[in-house]
């Protein structure tokens, strides 16, 4: 199965808001540490290394866009 | 400043002669664009009215622009969409950049058979100005200028203002007081109510500039770190007038003394129009806030728009919601007040309307997060979206640059639930829909003017290629059909409401719907109007 870049929230707000306030009152160290485990939750929730490897290249992409800025 | 030149003059009332209060059954406080509608759709329903303000004059400066569909359908019922239609900038598409790319675009409105615009924009002096020509054209109100409520004791049965004018102060006595005196409301301070909510740091610029270059069409345009304003945010939309409502954000650090001197705001609006030809209308450095006063009745004083309830300015969400506390309020206050339902409906407008403040709060402040993030995390999560954006669906519709003001559907308690089955249609709590109708002498009216002229009470809106029903007293009936005396023959009425022949919505008296029928009888109409007029 190719990787979704659909949106699949209803709500994709909702999804947002919901991530927003997973790191408010973190400090920084501890939000990179959160978003590193969130990472590995979801990539074993989808459990198959071929979805992963495009979604890093995808986010790789989007990393490339940012510096362009 | 371009705005119709409004004062009005102080005049001396009877009431303040008189050496024991007079009694009134309503007092509205603060003439704005609540006040003002809240004043009219009462006195449409036969309810005297007596509405103070403080000043004199219409306030100028850069306050609501956008009026929803919503809002307008309401001032329609009022008798003054049409001006506000006419002076207005009618628009329904908006556009999200990213630098200067086009990230995506949106239509608020994209099907046709609805006789109100998605949005106008339409400065907010305009506005008023137009609701006081209709309140002075309705002898059931009685506007007073330079009135300023300065005391409040709550009796009884009754509630004692103490009104400050040039010529001192006099006292009345209220049935019910409806304060809509805005975000710096005195009135909640009396009550002792709290007001509580969200800050947000950011500093934003507000610029009402006046150019006739028309280099810019009538869409709202927003960006999201523009060429010419790195890093922030930036937003345009045309006023009447050639104005043009300009927004930048500054960041929590700039100095808004600094900032609000034209000769620094030029260059800055300048660079973003690419050019030097206009004129300052309006220049201000705001901070938003969310919040909301936790209950909107206090005995006998009922708050309404800015006063209860505060956004941030992305969504349209003020002024909007305030019209929409104004039309929930009018017809029960209007049914309290003659005896015909009892006082607690008066707390369905508290839990409806405060229902739709907490999701205007919750709307205003997703967006106002994303556009001015709190932390380091949150800016890095949001140039992420804004990144991914330009390649993936998903994170372009997290894209969040203001999710514009679409009227609530109420989870609420004079609402009768659904026993059938259906496909489409506004659920009980939810607006009614336009559509296009023809009468039977084959003239075009649009259902919500149907609607209007239909008695201004409960209404049963029927697809009548059924068998016949017998109405209960007191409600109005509409009736579509190929033989009845409106026809659908767009068929849009049928598709909005999944109209199989037959069957029926019964409307309240604000056009929401309060329960819907495939078989209706008459026995489950007359159960359905009791729980919606607060009866059971």
């Amino acid at each position: 199965m190719p990787l979704s870049t659909q949106s699949n929230f209803a709500d994709p707000d909702a999804a947002y808001r919901l991530i927003v306030e997973a790191h408010r009152g973190l400090d920084d160290e501890q939000s990179a540490t959160l978003d590193t485990a969130l990472v590995l939750v979801l990539a074993n929730h989808i459990g198959d290394a071929d979805v992963l490897r495009e979604a890093v290249a995808l986010a790789k992409r989007g990393l490339g866009a940012r510096q362009g800025q | 400043m371009a705005q119709p030149a409004l004062q009005f003059g102080y005049r001396r009332h009877p009431d303040q002669d008189r050496v024991d209060a007079a009694r009134h059954p309503v007092v509205i406080v603060g003439a704005g664009p609540v006040g003002l509608s809240l004043a009219i759709d009462l006195a449409q329903r036969g309810q005297s009215v007596v509405l103070l303000d403080d000043a004199d004059r219409i306030g100028d400066g850069s306050r609501a622009i956008c009026f929803s569909k919503r809002s307008l359908e309401l001032w329609d019922r009022l008798g003054v969409a049409d001006r506000m239609i006419e002076k207005g900038v009618v628009w329904k598409v908006g556009k999200i950049f990213l630098g200067p790319e086009m990230l995506y675009q949106f239509d608020l409105l994209p099907d046709d058979g609805h006789k109100m615009p998605a949005f106008i924009n339409l400065q907010q002096y305009y506005a008023e100005a137009f609701l006081v020509d209709r309140v002075q054209q309705l002898p059931g109100i009685d506007l007073r200028w330079r009135n300023k409520v300065t005391g409040l004791v709550q009796r009884n049965d009754h509630a004692e203002l103490t009104i400050e004018t040039p010529d001192g102060p006099y006292t009345l006595r209220v049935d019910y007081v409806v304060a809509c005196d805005g975000a710096r409301s005195g009135l909640r301070g009396m009550v002792g109510a709290d007001f509580t909510g969200e800050v947000f740091e950011d500093q934003f610029l507000i610029a009402d500039v006046k150019m006739t270059a028309r280099n810019f069409p009538t869409e709202r345009w927003f960006w999201f770190d523009p060429p010419f304003h790195s890093g922030q945010s930036a937003l345009l939309h045309r006023q009447p007038d050639d104005v043009w409502r300009i927004d930048l954000q500054l960041g929590p650090d700039a100095d808004p003394a600094v900032e609000r001197l034209p000769e620094n705001v030029r260059p800055r609006i300048a660079r973003m129009l690419g050019h030097n030809d206009f004129d300052f209308e309006w220049i201000s450095i705001y901070k938003f806030q969310c919040r909301r006063m936790q209950r909107f009745l206090h005995e006998r004083v009922i708050f309404a728009g800015d006063a209860a309830h505060q956004v941030s300015p992305f969504g349209a969400r003020g002024a909007n919601s305030g019209l929409e506390d104004a039309e929930n309020l009018a017809w029960k206050l209007a049914m309290v007040l003659r005896g015909e339902a009892p006082a607690c409906l008066l707390a369905s407008y508290e839990i409806e309307r405060g229902l739709a403040a907490d999701e205007n709060i919750r709307a205003s402040t997703r967006s106002t997060d994303f556009i001015a993030p709190h932390s380091k995390q949150e800016r890095r999560l949001r140039q992420a979206v804004l990144s991914l954006a330009k390649e993936a669906d998903f994170a372009k519709r997290m894209v969040n640059g203001g999710r514009l003001s679409v009227p609530s559907v109420y989870e609420s308690a004079l609402s009768t639930a659904d026993e059938e089955e259906w496909n489409a249609g506004p659920r009980p709590g939810a607006h009614m829909l336009d559509a296009p109708l023809m009468k039977a002498s084959g003239e075009a009216i649009y259902l919500t003017e149907a609607f209007s002229s239909a008695g201004r009470g409960f209404v049963l809106l029927e697809n009548a290629n059924g068998a016949a029903v017998e109405i209960p007293q007191g409600v109005a009936h509409l009736r579509v059909g190929a033989a009845a005396p409106l026809r659908d023959d767009a068929g849009l009425f049928t598709k909005r409401y999944d109209a199989a022949p037959g069957s029926a919505y019964l409307l309240r008296p604000d056009g929401y719907v309060a329960a819907r029928f495939r078989h209706p009888t008459p026995s489950a109409i007359e159960a359905a109007m009791a729980r919606a007029s607060g009866r059971m």
